[in-house]
């Protein structure tokens, strides 16, 4: 028990060191999440201040004082400005919250201080989801309440002392408690169908696939091994050598890089035979690009999305958040049978004045092989197979003439060299050509039936057009590593990896991402349609704002009617004596000793006592502690008949000797 | 503002009693049992209500559902705390008061006795101006010491106590007024300054004298003992200080206290000159008895002697 120092102003009395320390790891935890995207320097600044301000309170409680506290706030404000150029929008603006928070912890003294800054705090968590809102951040983000509700907690007087392990599981539960209401608000808080203000600030420059492919802007790519999408198939999956993505097709080239060409609209769709098709489901993670990958070769475009003229699939709108579409694709295909002579001009162009010695090569070659446009390809890709190349993903710079440093010096890189140079050199031999880029490979998730596809898995090959079979798709880096497609861009990858993605981590990082697709699917992509669509099982097909608003409602009640019952629900001041004594009764019974009714505690345990041996002291004890607690005293110590009810819930009673 | 608040307070209570129907005094023991605890939120928590309202509007702008989850969980919890709070209070028993002693214009002690079933923390207690917060665990007792404050002498009512917590978050207070009917009575003031009773034989020489051949014992130190009675050389060889007790001797002679002799003067006057004396001769220890109107007490001494005079004081009409 404790007097409370200022009984009536509570808000302005002075915390103790314990709701401080709280209050300091609170924020330490806030200035952690936030740490990946604010400035290094301004992170490792702000946790120095943090650090000496709590050093500093322990030697001395007290404000820091103003002539401290007003520059750092400035210099804050005007760092924050230096390095983002405004304080408005979602990076600066988390910037100066985050740097606020930290200088609010300067001048946190009272309660009132310390309750502005856990509610800040608390703010200042969700705005990390902001961020990042996969399962671990979420999770991390909400264990950062825990220390929060502690901070809460340690400012209230007259605490029992307690362990930390018991406040961290009270205030757990406090959130367990908590999780049912919280999920059901969760369904039915109406989603916006528009966003009221100004919508996200594009996130920066996010890896991903482009529309132009110059030597060496696969690197960041293919070591970036975040999700970049997964595919479920309706059936088997294709085999491993099949599991072209396609995305990108790129037909002009400028003698550095491959381009896109844009697209034009009196372009017919290329005509298309197909022979086997599959169809699958793709969940997209958002690219801020507009092209849908689809397995080579797509029939259609799956809904709000266009087929282009090369078959790639591009969607009406650039897709910021993960989107899942359906689409059917052929395996086994003819494409485009018949060339038009602007397609075939087009798959021909190259600039001039450029590799030399490649052009030369591929004379050489349509010399040797005449018409056979086929055999100029198996030629090119032997070349590859045979000629000393290999596959690295930090190859030697390349010169003015890419093509030939490479084909004939250099002779390392990865698939966008291999791409590049096979379909200039096709080009120059007068076969038409292209680039298309893609993913390739991925992990099948035997856990859930659905394939993985990595930003690592990114590739690029080349589609050559041959007479009577249109285009075909030739993969050279296939010739130099096999291994790059049939077991993925990490194992061709080989001893270039990082320490981190070693291969029974990498494993179990791949099964992993089951639990993290369901949280994409479940959690992340429950927007306002999937939320109309929530009723269909009940036999509503389209739940509007009015009837979630009023199941909201209806369900909060039901939860608030649900902890008035816990609340209101006392359990009987029960005679805990009596209670115990009737357990050691059951126990007893089970064995076949019942207690008559006749029959006190003293002949009954004796008894007891005499049927099983093996314990008889056991049971003497219990006997002797019951008389002593019944009726030697009048009202016996609360402690002493917790000891016996513990006694009695842990004796087993053995088998009886009859 | 505080002024203001306790005018709209005593209007409520005027006109709606049903509202404060516990504003009666009522018998102990006394439960606070849910149709008396009442739930408000406090400052701090409607401060965080906004911000969850921020948040909520944030998430739902940004669509951003893991931060929607999160608003939703801290709002749950808010509310979870409500039921929490409420059940701090929900079945906490007073059991009995204890009323110390105290002389009309002083605080008087109250000891509060709450016993409670289940573990409670963070309980607040506030009794006009004195306010105490304690914790108590499973079938436990707590003794509590409040102050009241006294004016006059007599009986006089118990204030109403108020019984809050805002346990565990601090964004919800429940509270419940507590009105015990018990009554405590206050001494009456002692005068400051006034003339000794007039006792027959009070020579001092001759008490010396007397006092000299017939000590009794050592005893500590007690206030109020008077300087010359310490037994400075035996003092010296212990810790405390040591007295020369007389009491036994029986030889100083004692005072006998009359309502009718102090004629001349009102009625309060007379009481807190009997007051001062009562005191006086509680201090030296001195055997006296007191003649009051309708109420005689024989001689006697010692401190069950003094507060059975100092209450016949209080209760005079």
């Amino acid at each position: 028990m404790k007097r409370v120092p200022h009984p009536k102003g509570t808000v302005d009395a002075p915390i103790d060191s314990r709701a401080f320390d709280l209050l300091s790891a609170t924020l330490a935890l806030v200035l952690a999440l936030h740490a990946s995207h604010l400035p290094w320097w301004l992170s490792a600044a702000l946790a120095l201040i943090l650090g000496w301000r709590w050093w500093q309170r322990r030697q001395q409680t007290g404000r820091v004082p103003a002539w401290l506290k007003l520059p750092m706030l400035a210099l804050l404000t005007l760092v924050v400005i230096a390095w983002y150029g405004s304080i408005f929008g979602r990076e600066p603006g988390t910037a100066l919250a985050v740097g606020l928070l930290v200088l609010k912890l300067l001048e946190s003294e009272t309660e009132r201080d310390a309750r502005v800054g856990i509610s800040f705090a608390c703010f200042a968590l969700m705005v990390a989801l902001l961020f990042d809102q996969g399962l671990i951040a979420t999770l991390v983000v909400a264990l950062g309440l825990l220390p929060a509700l502690a901070t809460l907690r340690a400012l209230q007087p007259a605490r029992l002392p307690s362990s930390a392990r018991r406040t961290v599981m009270s205030n757990l539960g406090l959130l367990f408690a908590a999780l049912p209401l919280a999920l059901l608000a969760f369904l039915l808080v109406p989603r916006l169908s528009t966003p009221l203000w100004g919508a996200p600030s594009p996130r920066q420059a996010t890896t991903g696939l482009s529309d132009s492919m110059t030597p060496g802007n696969f690197t960041e790519l293919l070591t970036d091994d975040h999700p970049a999408m997964r595919v479920s198939f309706d059936g088997p999956p294709p085999p491993a050598d099949l599991r072209y993505f396609r995305a990108y097709v790129m037909g002009y080239y400028d003698g550095r890089g491959w381009h896109r060409r844009p697209p034009d609209p009196r372009r017919a769709v290329a005509a298309i035979e197909a022979s086997a098709s599959v169809s699958y489901r793709i969940t997209l993670q958002p690219t801020r690009q507009r092209v849908l990958p689809t397995l080579d070769m797509p029939l259609q475009a799956p809904a709000q999305a266009q087929l282009q003229p090369d078959r790639e699939v591009l969607a009406d709108k650039i897709v910021t958040e993960a989107i899942s579409y359906a689409a059917t694709s052929a395996s086994r295909y003819r494409l485009q049978a018949v060339l038009d002579p602007a397609s075939r001009q087009r798959g021909l162009q190259l600039p001039t004045g450029f590799n030399p010695r490649t052009h030369a090569l591929s004379a050489q070659w349509r010399q040797r092989f005449g018409n056979d446009d086929a055999a100029i390809v198996r030629a090119a890709l032997a070349l590859f197979h045979d000629g000393g190349f290999r596959y690295t993903l930090a190859p030697a710079p390349l010169g003015r003439d890419s093509i030939d440093d490479f084909l004939f010096s250099t002779q390392e890189g990865f698939c966008e060299h291999y791409a590049s140079s096979f379909t200039v050199l096709m080009r120059a031999a007068g076969i038409p050509a292209r680039v298309v880029t893609g993913y390739q490979g991925g992990y099948w998730n035997k856990l859930a039936d659905y394939l993985l596809v990595r930003n690592s898995d990114a590739h690029a090959w080349s589609e050559v057009w041959l007479a009577g079979r249109g285009w075909v798709r030739a993969d050279p880096t296939a010739a130099v590593r096999p291994e790059r497609v049939t077991l993925g861009a990490a194992a061709a990858a080989g001893d270039q990896r990082d320490w981190y993605r070693n291969d029974w981590l990498q494993d179990v990082r791949n099964r992993w991402d089951v639990v993290n697709r369901w949280w994409d699917q479940a959690v992340v992509g429950f927007d306002a349609l999937r939320q109309r669509g929530l009723l269909t099982p009940f036999g509503i097909r389209d739940t509007d704002t009015g009837m979630l608003g009023l199941l909201l409602a209806i369900s909060s009640v039901l939860f608030v009617a649900l902890g008035l019952g816990w609340a209101l629900w006392r359990r009987e001041a029960r005679d805990q004596l009596r209670a115990a004594m009737h357990r050691l009764e059951r126990k007893l019974a089970r064995r076949g000793i019942t207690r008559r009714s006749s029959e006190g505690p003293q002949h009954y345990l004796s008894r007891a006592a005499r049927a099983l041996p093996a314990q008889r002291h056991e049971l003497e004890a219990l006997m002797n502690l019951y008389l002593s607690l019944r009726y030697a005293q009048d009202h016996p110590s609360t402690e002493s008949v917790r000891a016996f009810s513990v006694a009695v819930r842990e004796f087993r009673p053995l088998d009886v000797v009859k | 503002m505080a002024p203001l608040l306790q005018r709209a307070q005593q209007l409520a209570e005027r006109r709606l009693p049903s509202l404060t129907r516990y504003r009666r005094a009522e018998k102990l023991p006394i439960e606070l049992h849910r149709r008396r605890i009442y739930i408000v939120p406090t400052g701090f928590g409607l401060g965080f209500s906004v911000l969850l309202l921020v948040m909520l509007v944030g998430a739902l702008n940004y669509a951003n559902n893991a931060a929607l989850l999160l608003t939703c969980l801290l709002g749950a919890a808010s509310a979870a705390s409500m039921l929490v709070a409420f059940r701090d209070l929900d079945g906490l028993r007073l059991g009995h008061i204890r009323a110390g002693h105290a002389v009309a214009g002083q605080p008087i002690e109250l000891t509060f006795a709450f016993d409670s079933s289940r573990l409670r923390q963070a309980i607040r207690v506030e009794l006009g101006r004195d306010a105490t917060a304690f914790a108590i665990d499973a079938g436990a007792v707590v003794h509590l010491k409040l102050m009241m404050p006294t004016t006059r002498r007599g009986w006089q009512p118990l204030a109403r106590l108020r019984v809050w917590s805002s346990w565990p978050l601090g964004l919800f207070r429940a509270w419940s007024w507590l009105h015990p009917e018990q009554v405590v009575l206050v001494w009456p003031r002692p005068e400051e300054a006034g003339p000794p009773p007039v006792a027959p034989a009070e020579d001092a020489r001759h008490m010396r004298l007397l006092q000299g051949d017939e000590l009794a014992a050592l005893r500590e130190y007690r206030v109020g003992d008077p300087q010359r009675h310490v037994a400075w050389k035996a003092s010296a060889r212990h810790d405390n200080l040591l007295v020369k007790d007389f009491e036994r001797a029986q030889n100083r002679p004692q005072w006998q206290l009359d309502w009718r002799r102090l004629d001349g003067l009102d009625d309060e006057s007379r009481i807190s000159r009997l007051a001062r004396w009562v005191n006086e001769a509680h201090a030296q220890q001195r055997h006296f008895s007191l003649w009051l109107p309708g109420n005689i007490i024989a001689n006697g001494s010692g401190p069950e002697h003094y507060a059975h005079c100092m209450n016949a004081l209080a209760q005079l009409p």
